[in-house]
């Protein structure tokens, strides 16, 4: 979250498009308006790839891709969209970017996109995807949407990672596929990896602990009953 | 692998809720009373059990490499397995429409409890998921296909039911503030999750 934010603040001064406004479509998602955490959308796959941290920055990358075009792509059109149909026409434009992620997937990182499997199909229903394009892309002009994309990807994206982390780190020892326990010789005395973490019950339970935090911190998140 | 297994397996085993977290979305925004829930449920079924069986004509002779070799014997090495995403959500999206047109004419009374719920579910990743594991998994007829649909289905039903009548209850509890709601809503998933992976192993 930190690197974000310094990020935003590089760019800056180079451009004036970044104006007080649009850094909020940018900081809004990761913190108040998270799409995981507050909005829930984007559950769905979120769970399922935080086995390990190289699928969910692969899968959070996917989705950035997804989300910045389509946003780009709907705004430009939406004017042009009837009312009637626009969920075809959102559903269109997604499956359109989703086909082109799975095919440079499967060409560059064949292991992964297997241990993806579905998921990366399952974009295309990603309740983040259709939710940012019907609530913001559909009223707003390019750039912002554009803006809105990131924000919200990069929210979806540390919950995953933070998740993944847990996950991996606790349940095969390992950070991105390195050993992290092993060279310590933890398992020489007796440790053992907590095989709980790699199965699905346990994501629950951790995203569950995330929001507890965050909304132990950001009172006014809490929901009324 | 016969039919009853196939369905038994889709419900408890490979439960979309708790296996694959397929269809997380609308289980978490609409299980706060279980009347809304059966509601979902039931049309979350009978989509499933359309949408596979078509996705499943679909896929064995459009979409995979040499199924179109009934139209002409010189497209064996077309591959157009590319293309699955864009129409299987082209299928659901239609069928979607169609059921709902469908029962609004010959079933006014089952409109009126699942009208609003139908448009949803385009956009249910439990739909979607539920070809794509067909297509994944090769089923070998359109029989298992079928089953599979509506196991999965009936999975996705007894979770969101289940978790809205834990939900109803939960109101009167004290629960800790920032736990509320989503929090604690996540924790009883994950609880259920481990609950029904006892089920893990079960041969038919």
């Amino acid at each position: 979250m930190s690197t974000e934010t310094a990020e935003i603040q590089l760019k800056k001064p180079k451009e004036g498009l970044f104006s007080k406004k649009n850094r909020k479509l940018i900081t809004d998602p990761l913190d108040d308006s998270n799409p995981v955490t507050v909005q829930v959308l984007g559950i769905c796959a979120a769970l399922a790839i935080t086995v390990q941290v190289e699928q969910a920055v692969v899968m959070s990358m996917s989705v950035l891709f997804v989300l910045m075009g389509g946003n780009f792509i709907i705004s430009l059109l939406r004017n042009v969209i009837p009312n009637r149909i626009r969920i075809i026409v959102q559903l269109v434009v997604v499956a359109a970017l989703v086909i082109i992620v799975n095919e440079v997937l499967k060409a560059y990182l064949p292991d992964v996109s297997t241990k993806l499997s579905v998921f990366v199909g399952l974009i295309i229903t990603n309740c983040i995807i259709m939710g940012r394009l019907e609530a913001f892309a559909l009223g707003n002009k390019p750039w912002p949407s554009v803006l809105d994309g990131f924000g919200n990807s990069m929210g979806y994206a540390w919950i995953l990672i933070i998740v993944s982390v847990f996950r991996e780190f606790f349940g095969s020892g390992t950070l991105y596929g390195f050993k992290i326990l092993e060279p310590l010789g933890l398992y020489e005395i007796g440790y053992m990896n907590n095989n709980m973490m790699i199965l699905p019950p346990m994501a629950l339970i951790t995203v569950g602990i995330i929001i507890w935090v965050q909304r132990a911190r950001n009172t006014k998140l809490i929901e009324a009953n | 692998m016969d039919s009853l297994n196939i369905f038994v397996k889709s419900i408890f085993i490979d439960n979309m809720i708790f296996a694959y977290f397929l269809g997380m979305c609308s289980y978490l925004a609409v299980s706060k009373t279980v009347k809304t829930a059966v509601g979902l449920g039931a049309a979350v079924i009978f989509v499933l059990g359309i949408t596979v069986p078509v996705n499943y004509l679909l896929e064995n002779y459009v979409l995979k490499e040499g199924a179109l070799t009934w139209l002409d014997p010189e497209y064996a090495n077309i591959d157009l397995s590319f293309l699955s995403f864009i129409l299987f959500i082209a299928v659901i999206a239609s069928m979607v429409q169609l059921v709902e047109m469908v029962v609004e004419k010959f079933s006014p009374a089952l409109y009126g409890a699942l009208g609003i719920f139908l448009p949803l579910i385009a956009v249910n990743c439990a739909i979607l998921g539920g070809s794509l594991f067909m297509q994944e998994r090769q089923y070998s007829t359109i029989g298992e296909a079928t089953w599979f649909g509506l196991g999965s289905g009936v999975g996705w039903l007894l979770a969101i039911v289940a978790i809205a009548a834990i939900r109803e209850k939960i109101r009167y509890s004290n629960i800790p503030a920032p736990l509320r709601g989503l929090g604690i809503t996540f924790i009883i998933t994950g609880l259920m999750g481990i609950a029904f992976m006892s089920f893990m192993g079960i041969q038919l």
